[in-house]
């Protein structure tokens, strides 16, 4: 399959000396549901400005499907919808315009704007808004506005920095089942995010970067099994008693209801159960003590800081 | 981009900017009318009176093609200066830096912007200055030509201004220290044959002078300087100006980090 987007040892120096980029290589597939993770100032969304133009490289080379961002700007920027961290749209221009105009700087009619803004306003929920000033939408429903404007040229690669970001759990949810069908249409999506659990259900494939360094790129299966060790938390139908004896040493007492285990990948959880029902305990409920994509994400960038430390 | 798609383009930064000046009529329109009009009670009519004729004409007349010219300057520098720093502060300009819209249609669309507002000003000055005299119209083509030039060239300073500025201070400073003197000082209110020899000479270093005599000539058919040398001094500040903006936008300077 085709690299939606290619990027070969991107440089970023700001003008004040920092280097926010040093020399990041990373392919996306097309078809991708693809995570760029990284601590904050890791150079997340600095990548994300050049893909899109929004910042001028130092030196490297982004193809987006093929296109030089440089030598064939027009070719590549057709193909590419940036949803970015903070919201940049007019805010006393209404809805509805906001989108038409969009689709008429990538050269749509505005009667095919027209259609397109209605297509995805109804999509996102906010048709009932879209006469209505961008600065009267709630937070959630601007977020919502960007990822239709996003849309209206109908691009090939969609870039979303923190699309979630203080959006309440039900509008999060809804906007994930939109961003999987158009993913599952054909769409490349790109997401960076500080939701773990976000990357972690949406994504198929993932890149950590931090320092400006690309620390791993991998799809999300083969790096959650290098997690060796899982943690659970659960939850006793009864208080243990003093004496009642736990058997193992993987297992802590939080408190008399609530216990701890860690678990290694390679062995099944059956024992601790077997182990727990031998000595009269019921466990009522059981579940991961932190997303799993959360610890290895620490592990990486803690060991990378380490090695940072030590050069 | 087709040439179809970048005249759809264009034509949306020229409906966006429109609209814009267009939907708040009462900062952007009425203001310089108000303004201006006041001008012809003080200076055309009541002071203007007791003034003797200049270059053959009634003082009224004399200074209603430079009392036009100010609001077009003004309007049309103003619309591109608030609306390109608006949309670089609150960051919309990203909209139209993400799209593969070239620069020199971003900066034309900007500057089609200005010039609408501009013409749109210049008008509704030009009916009410109707109401205080009788407008002499002595060649009309020029009338036009210097009045679409001169919104050009001050539309396109008014964005370059916009692309420097870091503050809403930046995008006033311009206008208050040095269009409104050179406006008052380019001959809107007298004759540079008035002024001692070497102030004459020193006027001629005022691009605004070649603008505002240009337009009297299209309404009176008389000018301290040469219409050629006014279509001259303001095509090439066009020019410069023009290449200046495109290469700023290029650059990426104050818009793209």
């Amino acid at each position: 399959m085709a690299n939606a987007l290619t990027i070969t040892d991107l440089q970023k120096t700001y003008r004040n000396g920092f280097r926010a980029l040093k020399g990041v290589s990373l392919n996306v597939q097309e078809g991708d549901f693809f995570a760029l993770l990284g601590p904050n100032g890791a150079g997340k969304s600095t990548t994300i400005g050049i893909v899109s133009s929004l910042i001028t490289k130092t030196a490297g080379h982004v193809e987006i499907f093929g296109h030089d961002i440089d030598r064939d700007f027009s070719s590549a920027k057709r193909q590419i919808g940036l949803v970015p961290q903070e919201f940049n749209f007019n805010v006393f221009e209404p809805v509805e315009e906001i989108l038409v105009n969009q689709a008429g700087y990538f050269g749509i009619e505005r009667k095919t704007g027209f259609a397109r803004a209605e297509k995805y306003l109804k999509q996102l929920g906010l048709w009932g808004k879209r006469r209505a000033q961008a600065r009267e939408l709630s937070g959630g429903m601007k977020r919502r506005l960007m990822i239709a404007r996003a849309l209206v040229h109908q691009p090939r690669l969609l870039i979303l920095d923190e699309p979630t970001a203080g959006v309440d759990i039900e509008i999060r949810r809804s906007m994930w089942r939109f961003l999987r069908e158009l993913n599952e249409s054909g769409t490349t999506i790109i997401l960076t995010t500080h939701y773990l659990e976000e990357a972690e259900s949406l994504c198929r494939n993932i890149a950590i970067i931090d320092e400006g360094r690309l620390l791993e790129s991998n799809s999300m299966k083969n790096l959650l099994s290098q997690l060796h060790m899982e943690t659970f938390v659960l939850d006793l139908k009864q208080p243990l008693q003093d004496e009642t004896p736990l058997l193992y040493d993987c297992v802590r007492v939080i408190d008399p209801t609530t216990l701890e285990a860690d678990i290694s990948r390679d062995r099944s959880i059956n024992f601790l159960f077997e182990a727990l029902s031998r000595s009269g305990i019921e466990v009522l409920s059981m579940r991961n003590k932190s997303n799993r994509l959360e610890q290895l994400f620490m592990s990486i960038v803690d060991e990378s800081g380490e090695d940072g430390g030590a050069a | 981009m087709t040439a179809g798609e970048m005249l759809i383009g264009f034509k949306t930064i020229v409906i966006k900017e429109v609209l814009r000046f267009g939907r708040i009529w009462l900062q952007t329109v009425v203001p310089p009318v108000i303004t201006i009009s006041l001008y012809f009670v003080i200076f055309g009519s009541l002071i203007g009176s007791q003034i003797s004729d200049m270059d053959g004409f009634k003082y009224i007349d004399y200074i209603v093609p430079g009392l036009i010219m100010m609001a077009v300057i003004t309007n049309s520098y103003a619309n591109v200066v608030s609306s390109f720093y608006g949309s670089k502060f609150h960051h919309h300009i990203e909209e139209m830096l993400v799209s593969p819209l070239p620069n020199y249609l971003i900066v034309t669309g900007f500057m089609v912007g200005g010039i609408a507002r501009g013409l749109l000003v210049g008008t509704a000055v030009t009916v009410v200055a109707s109401l205080f005299t009788d407008l002499h119209f002595y060649n009309v083509p020029v009338i036009i030509t210097i009045v679409i030039l001169t919104s050009t060239l001050f539309a396109l300073a008014g964005l370059i201004n916009a692309v420097f500025a870091k503050s809403f201070d930046d995008i006033s400073i311009v206008p208050t220290f040095v269009l409104t003197p050179l406006t008052y000082l380019g001959g809107v209110f007298y004759t540079i044959n008035m002024l001692p020899e070497f102030w004459q000479k020193v006027s001629l270093i005022n691009p605004v002078l070649y603008m505002v005599n240009g337009f009297r000539y299209g309404f009176l058919g008389v000018s301290d300087i040469s219409i050629l040398w006014s279509y001259t001094i303001i095509i090439g500040f066009i020019v410069a100006l023009y290449s200046y903006a495109i290469y700023l936008l290029r650059t990426g300077y104050g818009i793209r980090r």
